[in-house]
């Protein structure tokens, strides 16, 4: 019996995986370190693109939880340069969390809208994500408040997912900062009465369930409803897309009526080692073409002004955004995710 | 070894003090998060407690204990009937039918959800299929109740976890029951009677081990559990982690969950204990009963019934959606074969070492006469801490220890070489192994401590007699005679890495994906059909390890390996003072 072997051989694997990662990291000096939050095939056409005009690799890796610990963890010898995000929340957690630097871009400032980036350059919107009503195609309904959600007459009828992912927080949380926290819980409630399925699943299980005959209405983001209407035609998710209208809908306070949106975003990591090739890609990611592409490819909507969008998109109507700045909903998410334990949303 | 040792006989002899120290180290090593997370959670108030008991934790341990009893009745009864059935009769196919009953273990909990979320949807088969024969023709008229319950969340976990109580069940009853039960019937017992009173007794502490182990898994699982929108602990740790950015929250819910989950594992040493009143004398294995016709159908259909559920069905549908996909997309990327050797590699490394860190640590346990206070044998316990805790939560707690090696290794270098380093174990694959290691550390050190066991001491004292060193009975005696235990545990431990997901996700280095994250990032877009093919990936690169496992466990349980009495081959009993099993094969 030779265990001797495979011990041998093991310390060989480890040593030359331990060396390879290192000499990985030396070699790709010029290259630019992406840690991102979001899926990584979805930006992966934009980073190829990045990578043909510029001759600069992106390296990536897709954090789905624990980015800010992971990158705090590694400290001064992080390899990260550019933190990527999908959600306001999360991207003011690093930034609060102190893994971020400022930085300064002309170009960026000229085409991100004040409101969608931090007035110190710790982090910039990418492209917008709006939250918007899924109905049965036969149902007639021209236009549709959040709050209508709360109508009694969709009692059995709504579809959503679990209400502490962010995206939910965040919906909850715009809706504390434009009524308050007591108008947010009986409307959270009247929801959660309505609900016909446990909170739980996808934003496209809503377009299913749908389908299904489960609801007839539910919350999901526009940009699955891009995705499933313009899928192949004989796959289940054209199925699901086809299955469904989709409809803007706005808070009812008068004030600022408008649709909630939540952000996709980066930021410039604290111990950036390239930090010039990172600033290229972020003044990539606001081109014309990249943004073009976050509009074409992934059903998004540009932060860049005058961006041709997806037809079927576009054939959601004119998105008017909701009024109270990103950074105002974002501080009221802790008390969202609160509020969502409290009234047993997802039980 | 002297006159002392021979005069006054001790269970087994000192271990070499290179071995406790060792084993302190791994023990050390697993400690680690541990000691981060109370780090954690130690910084934060105590004012979210209120909260958590107003509103998240009455319903969350509820959901726990409902989930966990669910799921503990269930393997139960599928895993001890399902070994019953094929111990006790034979029928045609009943091989088959054996080594099929572990294929569930191939397949992660959390792919089985996603595959009956879609199997029963009302637009899936099943519903559209009862539909029509019913004549309805929308599933507004007629629908099945929604999977995404509690009932359903145990359905699946029950039919993925049963093999372990399978596994070891198994081997109880092939080894150990023959001439109890035929007393037992002898003394006019009937049949059913038998099995209640006799069999069932006799395997308690292995159907307690496989339940044990079962029940850890649903506990820390994750995926399945919040897919089907159960909010069990677990799911509130994350949640107030990720969703409330409150890792120290976190960390002290997680650290509250120790307890249950201690819990759990003094249950399975509960079960190991009672061992020792197992019969010690030499096994005959039972002879099955011949079944024919209906009845031999009946077997046939109870016995293949949970591998349908488990394994079949999931894993048609993942060949039905991959075939689909194949056909409109036509391309299988580069990307998925790399993935594909990145799992293989990492998984192998993995349990290379996870293995040979349990050997040390079983080993100085094993050593050490039994006493009061702290023995190495607590090591081992601690050493099995990892598997306890969920792997979302491990990994957050590895951070820390990884971070902190990393820049003592990488000052370092930098002074005796000049060199500046990157990140050593968080940059590369090496920090990923480390994490496994912590993590399925239980499953070596468990698995080679219960071969262990079965080595009668006297071979050691024999081998020590004739000159040789503590190190070199282990190698020379043991070693061959722990293949088997070997084996299974390597087997275990590789089916687990390949399907880890949390750990990987978190700790992995840039451009790095295993098929579960590939699956992952699939179904993090919502788009989980389109991971069929990573899904099928997993099954496949699974499917070879069970069937090892499968095989080896067969000879295990062979008629043939037991009448000669190989001590290694016999159930794991607690023989070692006994001299009736000491012959060597």
């Amino acid at each position: 019996m030779t265990l001797r072997k495979p011990v041998l051989s093991l310390l060989r694997i480890v040593t030359l995986s331990a060396l390879a990662g290192v000499g990985s990291q030396a070699m790709a000096a010029d290259a630019v370190s992406l840690y991102t939050t979001r899926e990584a095939k979805l930006i992966q056409p934009l980073l190829d693109a990045f990578t043909r005009e510029s001759g600069i690799k992106v390296n990536t890796v897709f954090v789905k939880d624990g980015l800010l610990e992971r990158v705090k963890a590694e400290g001064n010898k992080s390899p990260a340069d550019l933190l990527m995000t999908v959600d306001i929340g999360n991207m003011i957690d690093l930034v609060e969390g102190g893994v971020t630097q400022p930085l300064k871009s002309a170009e960026l400032e000229r085409v991100i809208p004040a409101n969608l980036r931090a007035a110190d350059g710790q982090w910039f919107a990418l492209s917008l994500r709006d939250r918007v009503l899924y109905a049965d195609k036969s149902l007639k309904l021209s236009s549709f408040t959040y709050e209508d959600l709360a109508d009694a007459k969709w009692r059995g009828k709504v579809c959503i997912r679990a209400g502490q992912h962010p995206y939910n927080t965040g919906l909850i949380a715009a809706k504390i900062a434009h009524d308050g926290a007591e108008a947010a819980e009986t409307w959270l409630r009247a929801v959660k009465a309505n609900l016909a399925r446990k909170a739980t699943g996808g934003d496209r299980d809503v377009a299913r369930d749908i389908l299904g005959g489960i609801c007839d209405i539910g919350i999901a983001n526009a940009y699955y409803a891009g995705q499933m209407k313009n899928a192949a035609p004989g796959t289940d998710a054209r199925k699901w897309g086809d299955a469904i209208q989709v409809i803007r809908p706005t808070f009812a306070n008068p004030k600022n009526a408008g649709t909630h949106v939540n952000v996709s975003g980066a930021s410039l990591a604290k111990y950036a080692p390239n930090k010039a090739g990172a600033v290229k890609l972020m003044e990539y990611l606001v081109s014309p073409q990249a943004q073009a592409m976050y509009a074409d490819a992934n059903y998004e909507y540009p932060v860049r002004r005058g961006v041709k969008l997806d037809p079927v998109v576009e054939s959601f109507g004119k998105m008017t955004v909701d009024a109270l700045p990103l950074t105002e909903i974002a501080k009221y998410r802790k008390q969202a995710s609160q509020l969502v334990d409290k009234v047993g949303f997802d039980q | 070894m002297g006159l002392r040792t021979f005069l006054f006989p001790i269970r087994h002899a000192p271990v070499g003090k290179a071995w406790l120290i060792g084993a302190a180290l791994i023990a050390l090593i697993v400690l680690a998060p541990v000691f981060s997370l109370v780090v954690h959670a130690s910084g934060a108030d105590l004012a979210h407690w209120t909260h958590l008991l107003d509103y998240v934790l009455p319903n969350s341990a509820k959901n726990t204990v409902l989930l966990l009893g669910g799921v503990g009745v269930l393997v139960v009864c599928l895993g001890t009937g399902s070994a019953w059935l094929v111990t006790a009769f034979d029928f045609p196919g009943r091989r088959t039918i054996a080594w099929a009953l572990l294929l569930p273990l191939a397949v992660p909990s959390y792919i089985i959800a996603f595959a009956y979320l879609d199997l029963l949807h009302p637009i899936g088969p099943i519903q559209t299929l009862i539909r029509d024969l019913l004549g309805y023709d929308s599933p507004r008229q007629f629908r099945l109740p929604d999977l995404r319950s509690l009932p359903g969340a145990i359905f699946v976990l029950g039919f993925v976890l049963y093999p372990y109580v399978y596994l070891s069940t198994r081997v109880m009853f092939s080894t150990q029951a023959a001439n109890l039960l035929e007393a037992g019937r002898t003394l006019g017992a009937g049949r059913v009677e038998v099995f209640f009173r006799v069999a069932l007794p006799l395997a308690r502490p292995a159907i307690a081990i496989g339940t044990s182990l079962a029940l850890l898994e649903a506990l820390n699982d994750v995926g399945a559990s919040e897919f089907l929108g159960v909010q069990t602990l677990t799911v509130s740790v994350y949640t107030t982690w990720v969703t409330r950015s409150d890792l120290a929250g976190a960390a002290q819910i997680a650290l509250s969950m120790l307890v249950l989950a201690v819990g759990l594992i003094m249950l399975e040493r509960h079960g190991r204990k009672r061992q020792r009143y197992a019969n010690t004398q030499r096994m005959r294995p039972m002879s099955p009963r011949r079944l024919r016709g209906a009845a031999a159908a009946l077997a046939l259909l109870l016995g293949s019934l949970p591998v349908l559920i488990g394994f079949v069905l999931p894993a048609a549908y993942l060949v039905v959606e991959t075939v689909k996909r194949l056909s409109t997309v036509g391309e299988i990327s580069a990307q998925l074969g790399a993935s594909a050797l990145n799992t293989l590699l990492l998984a192998a490394t993995a349990t290379v070492v996870t293995l040979a860190a349990g050997l040390v640590v079983a080993w100085a346990a094993r050593s050490v006469r039994e006493g009061g206070g702290f023995t190495p044998r607590s090591l081992a316990r601690v050493a099995s801490l990892g598997y306890v805790i969920p792997g979302t939560v491990l990994a957050i707690g590895l951070l820390a220890p990884f971070a902190w090696f990393d820049k003592a290794l990488g000052a370092a270098i930098e002074t005796f070489f000049g060199v500046s380093t990157g990140l050593i174990l968080m940059g590369s694959m090496a920090g990923l192994v480390c994490a496994y290691c912590v993590r399925f550390l239980a499953i070596a050190v468990g698995g080679i401590e219960s071969g262990l066991a079965r080595i009668p001491v006297s071979l050691e004292q024999a081998s020590r007699l004739l000159g040789e060193t503590g190190t070199g009975t282990l190698w020379r005696v043991h070693a061959p005679l722990l293949r088997p235990a070997l084996a299974a545990s390597a087997l275990l431990v590789f089916v687990d890495a390949m399907k880890e997901l949390p750990a990987v996700l978190l700790l992995r280095p840039v451009n790095f994906d295993t098929l579960a994250t590939l699956l992952y990032a699939e179904a993090a877009r919502g788009a989980y059909e389109e991971g069929a093919l990573a899904a099928l990936g997993i099954v496949v690169a699974g499917l070879l390890p069970v069937i090892l496992l499968a095989r080896t466990d067969w000879q295990l349980a062979r008629p043939s390996a037991a009448k000669t009495g190989n001590a290694a081959a016999s159930a794991p009993s607690h023989t070692s003072d006994n001299p009736a099993v000491t012959r060597t094969p």
